[in-house]
This record gives C-alpha cells, structure tokens and sequence, in this order.
C-alpha cells in the first residue's frame, strides 16, 4: 500500500502539472482576442503616442529625433495650454453639475407625470441621439448675434443679445450650455431607470414615519437611493464633459483669444493644423494622465458613501 | 383608546373588488391577527387601515376618531413592513431616530449642516437619543446603533424595524407579514419575541399573515379573510372547533381537517347516530375527532395508506373504501399500531362532527356554538 501510494503522489502530481498546463492554454485561448484587439488599438496607440512625446516627429516627416522630455517642458511654458487645461476644468464644473441637476429633475418630473411618460422620454432623450457637429451648427445658427433665435426672443422682451460665441465672456458658458443640453437626457434615462428600482415599502415607511412631504421623501428615500446610479452619472457625464471637442471645433475654434480652448482642440489643432506632432502626443499623454487620476479618484472617492451593504 | 373600527370597507383594483363590504372591530389593546391566502385583500385592508390606500366606500376610526382621508402620520399608527422598509443608507440609531425627528424637529431644524446650528436641537436631539436607547435596548439591538442595515441579520434588521415602531409610542402597530422573510427557527422564536412586546406594551396590535400556525399561535382575535370578505372572527379556539364555514375548516388547523360527503357515511351507524341536518352535504372531523378500531359492520372501514411518526404523535392517512377519499387520523404511539395496508375501521365521535351545506356554510349541529 505504501508503495502504490509512493508511486502515485508523483503521477498524480505530473497528470495535475498537465492538466494545470492546458487549463492554462485554454485560459489564453479564450482571452486572445481581446488581448489582440486591445493591444491594436489601444496599448499600442498609447505607447506610441508615448514615444512620439519624446521626439520632434513632425507629421510626414521622415525622419525624427529623440529630444528627451523637451516636448513636455515647452507645454508647461505655453501658456495657451494653461488657459486650456482651466478652461477644461471649468466646463467640467458646469457641465456636470448642470447636466446630472436637469436630468434628475427631468426624471423626477416625468416619474410624476401620470402620462405621456414614453413621449417625454423619447423627446429629452433625442439631443444624445444626434450627431454633436451637425447640432453645433444648429447652435451656431441659434446664437447668432442678430438673426439667432435666441436673440430674437430675448429682443421681444426688450434685452438686447450679445454675440454669445464671440464674446470672451460668454463663449465657454454657451459651449458648456449646450453641452448640458445634448447629456441630460442620457442622464435622464438613468435617473428613470433608477427611480422604477426604488422599493415602494420605503416610501410607505417614510409615511407612516412623517416624511411625506416632497423634500422629505427626496432626502430620506428618493436621493439616497439613487446613490449608485448618481455615481455612474457623474463619473460618465465628467469623462465625456473632458473630452469636448466637436463644439468646439465647429462654434469657436478655441477663440475668442484662446476664451474657450480645451485640452482636445488645443491638441488637435497643434497636431493636424502646425503638424507638431510630438508637441502633440505629449499634450495627449498629460490628456490621458488627468483623465485617468480623476476617474480613479471619484470612483474610490464616491463608490465609498452610495454602497450601503 | 385606540379601537379600531371599519364600517363597510370597499376597495376595487380597476374592475376587480379586492374588499367587499369589509366591517370589523378591533378592541383596545387586542392582538388581532388577519390571516387568508395571497391575493385575499388582507394587506389591503392593512394599508387602508395606515392610510397608505384610500378605501373607495366604508369607514375607518381609530380611537373613535374618524381617520378617512388623514395622512399615515396623523393616524398615530406605526407599520412594520415585510422587507421590514429600513432605511439602507442611515444607521440603525437614524433609522430608529427617524420617526422622532420627522415629527418634533421642525423643517429647518431638520436640514443637514444648518439644523444642528438652530435653537433648540441640541435639547430636542438629546431626548431622542434616550428615546432611541431606550427602544434599542428593550428589542436588544443596542449594540448595533452604529451599523448600517446592511450589515446586520435578517432577525436583527425585524428588531429594528420593530425598534422604528414603537419608538414613538403609537397606539396601533400594524404588521404585514414581518416574519415571511426569516427562516423557520427564527420566525418561531420572533413570534414569541412579538407576543411578549405586545403585553409590555399593551397597545392594539393589527397582524397580516398567510400562514395559519402565526395566526392561531399569536392572536387573541383570528380573522380570516377570502376573496375580499372576512369569513369568521373570534379567538383561535373557536375557529378551530366551531368554523362557521368549510373554507375556514380548512385553512385552519394542521393537518388539515378531514372533510367527507356525506353520502360515504350510508352505512355508518356511529356517523348516522348524530342528528344529520337534511341539507348537510359535507362532514367534516379534525383528526383526533375520531379513533382507528378494528374493521368491522356499520363502521366505515379503510386501508392504511402512509403514517407519519412525528415522536409525539402518528399521522394515519386512511384511504377510505374506493379510494377516492383520504383522512388523516391522530394517533399517539401507546395506542393500538396498525401497519401500512392493514385495514382498519373509522370511529368517528359523533358530537365532533360538523357538517355542512352545498355552500359551504355550517348547518345541524350548530346550537353549541351559542352554548360554547
């Protein structure tokens, strides 16, 4: 018995080491092609784009030279690149707050509604559905200073508009404007999904507590409830908020005087317009760097307080 | 003080009645159970009775004080709910609190970050507090006042919600189904735990529950509750030797009682010798209402078909003649043993015989009951 014993501890070892290997094979069978496709277009791109901030490759060019961390130090000397970065941050602030305020109100407002629920959905939910650009110019046309219509509806209450796009003072509010515009209703759909999965019983609970009032029932039942789903909202709406850019690109260009420059204009057209594209791979590293910091940090940050098991 | 009265209580879904003619008084201080199968009305009528449901006809007092149309917190009642409704991002202290705060802190004294800085919070959040200990202790849940619900038992999150009722010292505690969602241990010892803080706290329980044992155990008052009416009222007891109705027979009691037409008694003389009522149809026997002998001549006789030994007592299913009627017969295990397939006679005790008509509704012996 022993012996059998002595001599089946090493086979059973050998037949676990190969089937140990070809668990293994499967595994990376089963896994290749997204670890192929993520290679391809994202590692790769992102390690190239990496390299590319160490030389000064100018697009077309065939040649280029590594110049170390110089691409990085001229970004910190421009200062269009700092009234960019602000100018991110602060549409972020508007933005975010701005779209997950309206889309929960929205939301609210259509829950309470006894009809109509689907066409109300459907109608603030169309702006997402739509292509940014061709909604810009649709903007572009309602901002214009004397026949937008927006102007024209503000001059029928005797106020005289302003060339909101050409204005320093007003061109990032009016971008950040319609930014809100075109999220909320994907904001929206989430609130609503989120409010159907609000337990009855609470809200039974919170009457027969006191908390019947409209104010009392949002605090103690409705907006604590809707923490996982505020959560998702904020972390989608900002990362979409930081990577504007078509508005941009078709109202302003930037412009007034660098009034409403973001980080993904400012690298666009450093690299397409002036062709400096190491200039740009570096504005597109310290782009992706900032995205990934403030992502980590609201999910840790904001996953702590709305999981409540 | 805090009688309940319900005076023709309707309430329709639609087209569908969920309550017809529903009237039902509930006295101070009683525990009253509402027991019936899903979808009888019984939850409705509790929710009627908290003012979460408006009734579409009818009346409801409590304490003699017409309460239609009152909000839930006017009507000084406290509800526990099935999923026991605790509030999962506060603490077990907030959620115990709450009640108490939504009721003698103001608006703004209740805001975050402003209310605490108002006249008078401090010493209202001080008594509270005590209020708040005082209820945590007496359901022993005061060592988790720090916990979120989340992080506690199905059994510990009952004593909470429990704990959030009669914080405030209602007069009325409603409670639909509180104990469905625990497993069985634990909702025979939360009975006792609810009995018990019913006569500490000596106010009017009103109890919804499908499953009969929590009802007869629980209750000083069983209403049972079908397809929108109440059926019968009165204490366990009589609803298990007096039901006035075959629905009621048969959901109370376990096992069930046996219920036999009439026509398999032809030739029972033990059967024949009580007074029959000419319309009785169905006749019916708990199962320790009649004794296994030996088969014999006017006597029903039957085969035995399973036994079920539970230590102290053995369950005979006995297969009456063609087969087509079963009865299940209590035996305890010093009396006579008869084997599976064995035949046996059925002596049934004549005065525990209740019978009843083609509707259903009690008939014949029926005088005992006033007596009773």
């Amino acid at each position: 018995m022993s012996l059998t014993a002595s001599i089946q501890g090493p086979i059973r070892s050998i037949v676990r080491r190969r089937h140990r290997t070809e668990e293994a094979t499967v595994g990376w069978l089963a896994v290749s092609p997204a670890v192929i496709l993520l290679t391809c277009l994202l590692f790769g791109p992102a390690v190239a784009v990496i390299l590319f901030s160490f030389t000064d490759w100018q697009l077309g060019a065939a040649t280029f030279h590594f110049v170390g961390t110089e691409n990085f130090a001229a970004l910190w000397a421009d200062p269009p690149f700092w009234k960019a970065l602000v100018n991110t941050c602060l549409y972020v602030a508007i933005v975010v707050p701005g779209t997950v305020g309206l889309g929960l109100a929205t939301a609210l407002l259509i829950e309470a509604s006894p009809g109509l629920r689907g066409f109300y959905r459907a109608v603030h939910f169309l702006p997402v559905m739509s292509t940014m650009s061709a909604m810009a110019v649709v903007w572009g046309t309602m901002l214009h200073p004397s026949i937008g219509l927006v102007n024209r509806a503000l001059a029928a209450f005797g106020v005289s508009g302003i060339n909101w796009l050409r204005d320093e003072h007003t061109a990032l509010l009016a971008l950040a404007l319609i930014g809100i515009w075109q999220g909320f209703g994907f904001a929206m759909v989430l609130f609503v999904s989120g409010l159907k999965a609000v337990p009855q019983q609470l809200y039974d609970a919170a009457a027969v507590d006191g908390a019947d009032g409209l104010l009392d029932r949002l605090r103690i039942v409705t907006l604590p409830m809707l923490g996982p789903v505020t959560m998702f909202v904020i972390i989608l709406t900002a990362s979409r908020a930081f990577e504007v850019f078509d508005s941009v690109r078709v109202l302003t260009q930037g412009g007034p005087n660098y009034a409403s420059e973001v980080l993904l204009n400012r690298l666009y057209s450093e690299s397409f317009d002036y062709l400096r594209t190491g200039y740009g791979a570096a504005l597109a590293v310290v782009y992706l760097a900032i995205v990934i910091a403030l992502t980590l940090a609201q999910a840790r940050f904001i996953e702590r307080r709305v999981h409540y098991s | 003080m805090a009688e309940i009265e319900l005076r023709g209580i309707e309430k329709r879904y639609g087209e569908a009645p969920v309550l017809k003619d529903v009237s039902l008084k509930i006295k101070d201080g009683e525990f009253l159970t509402l027991v019936g199968p899903s979808g009888c009305g019984k939850s409705t009528l509790l929710r009627i009775i908290a003012g979460l449901e408006d009734q579409d006809a009818g009346e409801v007092s409590v304490g003699g004080r017409p309460v239609d149309g009152a909000r839930p917190k006017d009507r000084d009642v406290a509800m526990v709910f099935q999923s026991y409704a605790l509030y999962p991002h506060l603490t077990v202290f907030d959620n115990i609190a709450l009640p108490l705060r939504t009721r003698q802190l103001s608006f703004a004294q209740r805001l975050p970050l402003i209310g605490p800085l108002l006249p008078g919070h401090t010493g209202i959040e001080r008594s509270i507090r005590k209020e708040v200990e005082q209820a945590a202790a007496m359901l022993d849940v005061a060592h988790l006042l720090h916990r979120k619900p989340g992080q506690l038992s199905g059994g510990q999150r009952q004593r909470v919600a429990l704990g959030r009722a009669m914080v405030r010292h209602p007069t009325v505690f409603l409670m639909d189904e509180p104990l469905s969602n625990l497993d069985a241990r634990l909702r025979v010892q939360m009975r006792t735990e609810i009995t018990s803080l019913h006569r500490r706290l000596g106010v009017t329980f009103v109890y919804v529950t499908h499953d009969q044992s929590e009802a007869m155990t629980m209750a000083d008052r069983v209403a049972v509750m079908m397809g929108g009416e109440l059926l019968q009222v009165g204490p366990p007891e009589e609803l298990y030797r007096e039901p006035q109705d075959l629905r009621v027979a048969e959901m109370i009691g376990s096992p069930k009682i046996n219920i036999v037409a009439r026509a398999h008694w032809a030739d029972d003389r033990s059967v024949l010798s009580a007074a029959l009522a000419p319309q009785a149809k169905h006749l019916a026997f708990r199962p320790e209402a009649a004794v296994l002998i030996t088969p014999a001549d006017g006597v029903t006789n039957g085969t035995v078909t399973d036994l079920e030994n539970l230590g102290s007592d053995i369950f005979v299913h006995v297969a009456l003649r063609d087969g087509s009627e079963t009865v299940v017969i209590r035996t305890t295990p010093d009396e006579r043993r008869f084997s599976l397939g064995s035949t046996v006679g059925l002596k049934v005790d004549a005065a525990r015989l209740m019978q009843f008509d083609e509707a259903g509704r009690r008939c014949g012996n029926i005088e005992r009951v006033a007596a009773a």
